[in-house]
């Protein structure tokens, strides 16, 4: 394994997960994250030359259904539990300046 | 003999033979969850009414379906509309499924009774039902101890008979291993034979919906109606449905029994080797023959998985953002309101695996991590692939020890993972797995489980094996004191 788990960054970490941490939890899950970092190194011992990864355990590939449209999901029903909607839609904080 | 002790079979002719009603089943369920369920928390939320107006339309029709007026509880991660589904998660407080899970749906056509939502750990991470955002579920056999997990809830129930059977989820363990520490049946079938729409992702590579029962022939009729090819989920395969009950009574002599060494290690709990090992005996004088394997990549499992699960649970759980459901905190621009919603929504263990997942998937990581771990599920699977050239079917342990007390392993996660050793592997290499009451231990009476392992759509070999085991052995019959 290649980096030092001494140097995670885990603000960095955090933000890529749009996840917000208090202190205390920075603290403990970077020294958990550690913990694992140092426990998975073990893979490091393993030759892996011309292994192909596994994504998935069956062989499916490119799995497709016509193009028609069909009966769904009523609006009304899914917006009932959106945090805040307004006419059809759901209501977000403003994202263009 | 009281109604809510009985199994689906059992239960089934009386109802067809009009003995009972599905409205007195339903009840007498209903009334052993109001005497038991204070003590266990099984469930999350119920609707007796619900359930008794399921029960009066099945008793108005033929009764002729495989599940007609069997209650089932239902684990709180499959969408079942008009129910809430929090997954155990304080994020998706207050969210109502929309839609039901295909599962739910041949469930609903197979005649069943939907009881309930079962509690679990926060989106099914955790092995002790700890993990959940609304308190932890008992173990009926010493209610001081852990029910195992993710499903515990699903396993306490049918354990403690406040459920016929019940529905759980298994991604590296969720459902054999509350089985084996609950001394139900748990079945965690073959990647892709059941449809897993309406079931909320955690790691998609893995995740399998599959049953709890208080029988193996339970085990086999409840497969019977879960499995089966379904348009909406993609990964599931394309496949014609065996007949699980036509060899289910066939016996074992004439089949391989493989004992995988690796799976015999030290630091094992010695009443569960001695119960597992006593049991490897049992099926040999039933006719198996016994051969040794060997699965050579065993003791980098729990690092493949934990790489490959977070991975892959970090990008599910982006959807938990609080723009379309769940609870939201608004902060000052959209970044800011996603990462304080999150902040506040999930809980501990869930934000320790998003951040692990999120590193493993990071620029400069992924290759050393997630990459380096798939290669190594690669290997894992060929593990399997040798060893079942030499064997029908593979005999283990379900779980190192027996069930530990509440609190015993919160703070020490790596200890928690290491629960998983024997089951994870079974989830990387899609194989299919099933857990079945083996004995207890002495003192204080705890259950242990044993694992059958097959390959992939093997099912029949492994519900014949567990057949055979189950009806020479007392297990099964146990009930705890409740």
């Amino acid at each position: 394994m290649p980096e030092d788990p001494n140097q995670i960054d885990i603000d960095h970490v955090a933000h890529l997960a749009r996840l917000e941490l208090t202190d205390a939890e920075k603290n403990k899950f970077a020294a958990q994250l550690k913990d694992m970092l140092v426990y998975v190194a073990k893979l490091g011992e393993v030759d892996v030359t011309g292994v192909e990864p596994t994504a998935h355990a069956v062989p499916l590939t490119n799995v497709l259904r016509p193009d028609e449209a069909r009966p769904s999901i009523d609006p009304a029903l899914v917006l009932k539990n959106a945090p805040e909607s307004a006419r059809g839609l759901f209501i977000m904080p403003k994202i263009v300046e | 003999m009281s109604l809510h002790t009985q199994t689906i079979i059992e239960l089934r002719e009386q109802l067809r033979r009009g003995e009972v009603s599905a409205r007195e089943v339903t009840q007498a369920v209903l009334d052993r969850i109001q005497a038991v369920d204070d003590r266990l928390k099984a469930y999350l939320w119920l609707n007796p009414d619900d359930a008794l107006a399921q029960a009066d339309a099945i008793d108005r029709g033929s009764k002729d379906q495989p599940l007609a007026g069997i209650p089932i509880a239902i684990k709180d991660v499959l969408n079942v509309i008009g129910q809430p589904c929090t997954c155990g998660s304080k994020i998706l407080r207050g969210h109502t499924a929309v839609y039901d899970a295909t599962v739910i749906r041949q469930l609903r056509a197979a005649g069943a009774v939907l009881l309930g939502r079962t509690n679990m750990d926060e989106f099914a991470m955790g092995s002790s039902t700890e993990n959940s955002s609304w308190g932890v579920t008992r173990n009926p056999w010493d209610l001081e101890r852990i029910p195992g997990g993710s499903s515990g809830g699903s396993a306490a129930a049918v354990a403690g008979h406040e459920a016929i059977a019940a529905l759980g989820s298994d991604t590296g363990g969720s459902i054999r291993q509350p089985a084996a520490l609950t001394s139900c049946v748990g079945l965690k079938p073959t990647y892709g034979l059941v449809s897993r729409f309406g079931l909320v992702a955690f790691a998609s590579s893995l995740d399998q919906v599959g049953p709890f029962t208080k029988t193996v022939a339970d085990a086999a009729l409840l497969l019977g109606v879960l499995a089966g090819h379904d348009p909406l989920d993609s990964t599931s395969v394309p496949a014609p449905v065996p007949d699980y009950q036509e060899k289910l009574n066939a016996g074992v002599r004439g089949l391989r029994i493989g004992l995988p060494k690796e799976y015999f290690i030290p630091g094992m709990d010695r009443e569960v080797e001695a119960a597992v090992r006593a049991a490897i005996g049992q099926l040999t004088r039933l006719g198996a023959e016994v051969v040794e394997i060997s699965l050579p990549h065993t003791d980098y499992a729990v690092a493949v998985y934990y790489l490959i699960a977070t991975a892959e649970a970090s990008a599910n759980l982006a959807r938990f953002d609080g723009v379309r459901y769940g609870a939201r905190v608004r902060g000052a621009d959209v970044l800011e309101t996603y990462a304080k919603t999150r902040g506040a929504g999930f809980g501990p263990e869930v934000k320790r695996r998003i951040i692990l997942g999120t590193y493993a998937l990071s620029a400069g990581y992924h290759d050393a991590y997630y990459l380096r771990a798939q290669k190594v599920r690669t290997l894992i699977r060929r593990d399997f692939e040798q060893a079942f050239q030499k064997c029908d079917v593979i005999v283990a342990p379900t779980t190192p020890t027996p069930a530990f007390k509440i609190g015993e392993r919160v703070d020490d996660p790596l200890q928690m993972y290491l629960c998983d050793i024997f089951t994870i592997s079974v989830n990387l290499a899609g194989n299919c797995g099933l857990s079945l009451p083996c004995g207890f231990t002495a003192q204080p009476k705890l259950p242990i489980g044993l694992q059958l392992i097959g390959p992939a759509f093997a099912e029949p070999t492994l519900l014949r094996v567990a057949q055979a085991y189950e009806q020479a052995t007392p297990w099964h019959t146990e009930r705890p004191a409740l």
